[in-house]
């Protein structure tokens, strides 16, 4: 069975995608997707070169068509979305705001609304150092990121079993809504990173409330622990309390920044303290997973 | 913060009496979001996929579907600290895939206010934060200072653009040895309105939950100083 590790966070900008980055170089025949479909970063880590290319259809819109309306406004005292509104007595979408349920189409009496499939955004499997890599491109503002999600995991999956590589890396979407149950939907285990500041903490209660609740696997890892010392001891307490598990602390350090600008993972600073950090936390997954 | 008013927010969900059900399929077929299948022995709905339309309880022939609101968050009021500031914050129950019903009621307080409104949007360009973003007057970009938060403006820009709000930008945890962010902002006219150093001091206030414009004069000058400039640009300040 394919090891599936999704790393995620509360809230955004924790370094989910550095620390994926980092194990990315760690593991041998991994599959890696990265599942961040609203602002994926991994790409500019791991310098991928795309093989191929999908379209991906996330749902329909609606459209009217202006010669039919006759500008009764049903379909707008019928919409739940706050999406449709009349101008120059003709109903018009706002496309942001249609979800596409197509409750406009069912109750219109002239028969002027149509719904169409959009192009949503595209996925790709690439090639990279570390190994294969399934990511994707949402176009902004579109609708239904979980589903996207769940085709890279699918297509990493996929990858991963054809090739009989033990393990999926997953960079996973922040926060707790659809992309984010997506991306831990049936993993084998979820690497939350933790970062020891007031709202991070906050953040970290809330997320593991949700992998609790999608009754999954996991640990946590504090990063930029050396930032705010107390507030770490924090997260320790927490932890303890909750009876979750600290797979790993990496401290504060430059390096990481400095590798980040520079468009590689902070594997490349062999002095580097959270590359050290990093192999530790590698170590535990190896051992946990009985990759060894 | 002091919350004095707290609203629980609820969308419809279907449910169906099976005693009526026919079990046609209509509503099984109507839904766009897979959320209803039918068996021959009964109806199954699942909640997690439902945007709560009502599409399924228009169209059965039988009207077996009856829509029950269910709690999907909580949206709070109150007053600041410091009094005369009102705060709004929503909040999504666990579980819960899309906090846009929660962002469409805490905009729709603020809509019944005159005052300047200012929106704390979530990560990204999904949804949620094209709700946030729609019908306001202008967007202030927060950008970090690395090639991450460069592409994450780009793909930002992309969607303000497309959705026709003025912007601006905030250059956040800057530093001068990558110039990424800085270059595209210049190359494409976008204001800088602010650049945050990376700054241990503003990052330790900032984790104990500390504002570090409440700590440094010359920083509460700076904000005061972006305030007027949104003014301006957003054309408030001569209303």
């Amino acid at each position: 069975m394919v090891i599936q590790i999704a790393i995620v966070s509360g809230k955004g900008g924790t370094g989910k995608t550095t620390l994926s980055g980092a194990l990315a170089e760690l593991f041998e025949n991994v599959v890696i997707a990265d599942c961040d479909v609203d602002a994926p970063n991994l790409h500019l880590l791991l310098n991928p070169s795309v093989i191929e290319e999908y379209e991906y259809h996330g749902g329909r819109k609606a459209h009217v068509t202006p010669e039919k309306c006759d500008g009764c406004a049903i379909c707008a005292q019928h919409c739940r979305f706050d999406a449709i509104s009349l101008v120059n007595e003709r109903a018009e979408i706002d496309e942001y705001a249609c979800e596409g349920c197509g409750v406009c189409k069912l109750v219109c009496p002239k028969d002027a609304i149509v719904l169409h499939e959009t192009l949503s955004g595209m996925f790709f499997v690439s090639k990279t150092h570390v190994g294969p890599m399934v990511h994707a491109r949402l176009k902004p503002g579109e609708e239904n990121s979980g589903k996207l999600v769940a085709e890279v995991r699918k297509k990493a999956l996929d990858i991963a079993e054809k090739r009989k590589y033990p393990v999926v890396l997953i960079d996973g979407a922040p926060g707790i809504g659809c992309p984010a149950i997506s991306t831990v939907t049936g993993v084998t285990y979820a690497l939350v990173v933790a970062e020891p500041t007031n709202s991070g903490i906050h953040d970290l209660m809330r997320i593991v409330e949700m992998l609790r609740h999608l009754r999954r696997d996991f640990g946590v890892v504090v990063n930029r622990s050396t930032l705010d010392l107390p507030n770490t001891t924090k997260i320790h307490e927490y932890c303890r309390s909750e009876d979750v598990e600290i797979i790993g602390e990496i401290p504060h350090d430059p390096l990481v920044m400095r590798a980040t600008e520079e468009g590689k993972s902070v594997m490349i600073y062999k002095e580097s303290a959270a590359a050290e950090a990093i192999k530790k936390i590698h170590r535990v997954l190896m051992k946990k997973f009985n990759l060894d | 913060m002091n919350y004095s008013f707290e609203e629980k927010v609820h969308i419809p969900k279907p449910r169906v009496n099976n005693d009526v059900c026919v079990k046609c399929g209509e509503c099984s077929e109507i839904c766009q979001f897979g959320a209803i299948n039918v068996f021959k022995n009964g109806v199954m709905i699942f909640k997690s996929l439902c945007h709560g339309c009502g599409a399924c309880a228009l169209i059965c022939p039988v009207n077996a579907i009856k829509e029950i609101p269910e709690d999907m968050g909580i949206v709070k009021r109150g007053d600041a600290r410091c009094g005369s500031l009102k705060v709004g914050m929503g909040y999504l129950n666990v579980g819960e895939p899309s906090g846009v019903v929660l962002i469409k009621r805490l905009k729709k307080w603020m809509s019944d206010e005159d005052d300047v409104v200012i929106l704390d949007a979530p990560p990204g360009t999904s949804c949620p934060v094209v709700e946030t973003l729609r019908n306001t007057d202008f967007a202030l970009i927060v950008a970090e200072n690395s090639p991450f938060g460069l592409h994450d403006l780009k793909m930002v820009l992309e969607m303000v653009d497309e959705m026709n709000i003025k912007r601006g930008l905030i250059l956040n945890k800057h530093t001068d040895t990558y110039e990424g962010v800085e270059k595209y902002a210049v190359d494409n006219g976008i204001p800088i309105l602010m650049r945050i150093p990376f700054d241990m001091e503003i990052a330790s206030l900032y984790s104990r939950g500390i504002l570090f414009a409440s700590r440094y004069p010359q920083w509460k000058a700076e904000f005061e100083r972006m305030f007027s400039t949104l003014g301006e640009m957003t054309g408030w300040l001569s209303r």
